[in-house]
């Protein structure tokens, strides 16, 4: 006879100490955001059409695989900017990207290239299954409020924490969010994945994803808080990261499973889309668990809705109970 | 919370009757919905351009053309007016915001400024579409105001619209999409295997159509070195004959607008030709200027480019012609076909185009329907092994789920595009969060001593707080693409939106009833999930 639970992911009560680790996590996070950054500063993100303008072009000749010297040197010689000519697919399909030269018309100039590829590959019949064509005014357009999308989504979580528990809660979670968005900017750099529009739905879907498991963890936060007044807040962040953390794998793992089936089957078009979300998300469990709320401890938090007075005041307090709790646990792993 | 209220058991029956009632029509042959009758729901999902393949194209209005187009008529409105009343001008032209004169006699300066103002016509805000203001040296200015120029870009864009409607239908291409998007773009969407080509072709074009004197005082090539005679152009042309360009006058005679028809046709050669039809007042104007200058040249320009520049042999009473140009057989179609739709008020710029063929589009959605196969099989084996017995209540308050959401787009005519199946996929997978917070909430509850009963009661009902804000921030995430998202990030936003309101429903009232049933049924003494 079977007993279920077949996977128990973890012991029924967990203790793990992770505020007394959150000193050096913090630390590793913070040395995390500036590389992103630096990265993103320095080398760049590998910006799709949709952001920098510019032209794709899918083209197939079905049966055979399509000549890219041939397509190469006829783009060459229409004087195009920044030509890229990649064979992708198993069909021997090649994408083309291009700049339109200054001064002409991208549309027109995307029906010249055609009419020239598909006389240079004749008589071949050609395909050309996929046409993306955007102009520098609409790129730039889109990426402003692609980027405003996301200052506006970040403000409105911290308005609605600020809202339901208190400011102090919306900041950790902000500086979670700003700790998420700037990692998976991080990791579009890293592995040169091409950023899109696509991608911004991604990075707001993990905005979404990260806040909602901060949201687990500070609900029981708040709880407790009214449960255990006497509680040192250390104590009470570390009791409700436990109690929480059972929820916060299971879910996480559910949805990694789905995107890896996504990554694996969902086509190249949806790959980077599922690449994005699948480090997102764990860098959100990450984040919830090791930014979000160690970083209340930091400016402290009211205890109740009535009691006024402030259980930890001031980062310097913070810092000395985290002491305290290094200490506690160098003991532990001594004895 | 477990106990089995009527009200609850008939909102699920009737949330599971709704969500397979109307995601029936996507699981039935086409042939089987088109024979049903008409009260019978039948929408299938609403597949974005990216998933049945088709053109996207954005246009926008070329405001700056539009503006010169109208500073360059009134232009021509001030030479005929001064000219008519016998005022002596110099220095007449159009600079980007307005057309400026020099008035040679000062005593006839008062007279101009009344003339001139007889131009502006009185506007709804009860100021006038024209400023006319005197500067310095005997020099008039007129100006449209800044509100009566952006009135202007508004009816262009509206005209537009009416014509390009006009010439995509004549193209025959499957209902295409035209709407308005902001003050000065227009979006296209045709879907199925539309060639964006055609599409673009019938749309780069303005097609102004205008007849016009040729100015025979100067020949071209001295019009080139520099001697264009005021009131006149040279403007190149598409017939050999005028391989330098031809020299017109600028006074439109008769124009596109006064065609009631044309139809392409054949000249006497066999070459491809137009013939054209005018109205009232075109006929006259026609049979007028045909009448005044026998054996003088005319010009027929479209977009200006002279097409040809024949010479009056007879005068032409009857109001129609044939136009006999450097066509083929295609554009002398097109064309006729453009100029019936009429002349757009300006050209429009392609900003974007994206095309994607209907093969490419019916891979994306198997890729997509395979991995939301896996995906399901993955969180329904996951979330069993998890919580066993009240797995499978999760896995069936998903199924309901899924049914939910497809009915809901279904119903809607959402568009569901490739990022929104991804959408739906991470839905289902999110989806089972609120009964993961469920059950661990029931584990608590009764590791602290409660009964199986009072345990899962209050798991359910401490569990809905942290449910509730914890969707409401996947949901503000939503919303925000849908505003600030185009296309397909939009229909990624709409999956992801109404995935968040059904997965609630289901995940807290579904799980509810199959418990409640549960607990009536078989009285367990212990939760199946410690």
């Amino acid at each position: 006879m079977l007993r279920w639970p077949l996977i128990r992911m973890l012991p029924a009560k967990t203790n793990l100490h992770f505020v007394g680790v959150a000193r050096l996590m913090g630390f590793l996070s913070v040395v995390a955001v500036i590389a992103s950054l630096t990265l993103c500063f320095t080398q760049g993100l590998t910006l799709g059409i949709d952001f920098k303008g510019g032209t794709v072009v899918d083209v197939s000749t079905p049966g055979k695989p399509v000549d890219a010297a041939a397509v190469r040197a006829a783009l060459n010689a229409m004087r195009l900017g920044d030509v890229e000519v990649q064979t992708f697919g198993t069909a021997g399909a090649v994408e083309i990207k291009f700049q339109t030269p200054a001064g002409a018309d991208p549309a027109q100039t995307v029906t010249a290239v055609t009419q020239r590829l598909s006389t240079v590959l004749a008589p071949a019949p050609v395909k050309f299954s996929n046409t993306s064509v955007v102009g520098p005014k609409v790129s730039g357009e889109l990426f402003r409020s692609g980027i405003l999308a996301l200052g506006v989504a970040i403000f409105l979580m911290l308005l609605f924490i600020w809202f339901r528990y208190q400011l102090q809660f919306g900041l950790g979670a902000v500086a979670a969010l700003f700790h998420d968005v700037i990692l998976t900017f991080g990791v579009f750099a890293v592995f040169k994945l091409e950023f899109t529009l696509t991608s911004i739905a991604a990075i707001l879907t993990i905005i979404g994803y990260s806040m909602n498991d901060t949201v687990v963890v500070f609900d029981r936060l708040r709880e407790n808080l009214r449960k255990f007044r006497k509680m040192p807040l250390r104590e009470v962040i570390e009791l409700s990261i436990n109690e929480t953390l059972s929820r916060t794998i299971i879910t996480g793992l559910t949805a990694l499973l789905a995107l890896f089936g996504l990554a694996l089957f969902g086509g190249d078009a949806l790959r980077t889309f599922a690449i994005a979300l699948i480090f997102g998300i764990s860098i959100g469990t990450y984040s919830s668990i090791y930014v979000a709320s160690p970083i209340i401890l930091l400016w402290g938090v009211k205890s109740g809705d009535e009691d006024e007075s402030l259980l930890v005041g001031s980062a310097a307090q913070a810092a000395m109970a985290q002491k305290a709790a290094a200490l506690k646990a160098q003991r532990r792993t001594d004895g | 919370m477990l106990q089995l209220r009527p009200w609850k058991v008939a909102l699920v029956v009737f949330a599971l009757l709704f969500g397979v009632v109307f995601t029936l029509p996507n699981l039935l042959p086409r042939s089987v919905t088109n024979s049903l009758p008409g009260w019978v729901p039948a929408a299938r999902l609403n597949l974005g351009l990216d998933l049945q393949g088709g053109s996207y194209l954005l246009l926008e209005v070329d405001t700056v053309q539009l503006k010169q187009e109208k500073l360059n008529n009134l232009t021509e409105d001030v030479r005929r007016v001064l000219t008519q009343q016998q005022i002596l001008f110099t220095g007449l032209g159009a600079s980007p915001t307005a057309v400026t004169v020099r008035i040679t006699n000062p005593a006839q300066l008062d007279a101009a400024f009344k003339e001139l103002v007889k131009l502006s016509a009185p506007t709804a805000g009860g100021g006038r579409d024209l400023l006319v203001t005197q500067l310095a040296d005997q020099t008039l200015s007129l100006a449209p105001p800044p509100q009566a120029d952006a009135a202007a870009v508004n009816t262009a864009v509206e005209q537009s619209i009416e014509i390009i409607r006009k010439r995509i239908d004549q193209l025959g291409t499957r209902e295409p999409s035209i709407t308005r998007s902001g003050a000065t773009r227009i979006v296209i969407e045709a879907p199925g295997e539309s060639d964006p080509e055609k599409l673009k072709a019938v749309i780069g074009k303005t097609a102004k159509l205008t007849f016009q004197m040729v100015d025979e005082s100067v020949t071209p090539e001295e019009a080139a070195s520099g001697r264009v005679p005021p009131g006149s152009v040279l403007l190149p042309s598409d017939e050999a004959y005028d391989r330098n360009g031809v020299v017109v006058k600028r006074r439109v005679d008769v124009s596109g607008d006064m065609l009631t028809d044309a139809r392409p046709s054949f000249d006497q050669n066999g070459r491809p030709s137009l013939n054209f039809r005018f109205n009232g007042l075109g006929t006259r104007r026609f049979a007028q200027i045909t009448q005044d200058n026998l054996n003088k040249r005319f010009a027929i320009i479209l977009d200006d480019r002279v097409l040809s520049a024949p010479t009056i042999n007879t005068p032409i009473l009857a109001g129609s012609g044939e136009i006999v140009g450097n066509f083929t057989e295609e554009s002398a179609n097109q064309l006729a076909n453009m100029l019936r739709s009429g002349a757009l008020p300006a050209k429009l710029n392609v900003q974007e185009q994206r095309t994607v063929g209907a093969e490419l589009g019916a891979d994306s959605i198997r890729a997509g329907e395979t991995s939301l196969a896996i995906g399901a099989v993955a969180i329904f084996a996951f979330i069993i092994l998890s919580y066993g017995l009240f797995g499978v209540f999760a896995a069936i308050a998903l199924v309901v789920n899924g049914f939910l959401i497809v009915g809901l787009m279904s119903l809607t005519q959402a568009t569901l595009t490739l990022p929104g199946i991804a959408g739906l996929i991470l839905t289902l997978a999110v989806a089972v969060d609120a009964n993961v917070l469920t059950y661990e909430r029931m584990r608590e509850e009764a590791r602290a001593g409660r009964t199986p009963l009072l345990a899962a009661d209050a798991g359910f009902r401490r569990a809905w707080v942290t449910i509730f804000d914890a969707n409401v921030t996947t949901l503000i995430a939503a919303v925000i693409m849908f505003l600030a998202g185009t296309g397909t990030v939009k229909g990624f936003a709409w999956t992801l939106g109404f995935g968040v309101l059904t997965s609630v429903f289901t995940a807290v009232v579904v799980t509810q009833v199959l418990l409640g049933w549960w607990f009536r049924t078989f009285k367990p003494k212990t939760l199946p999930i410690l």
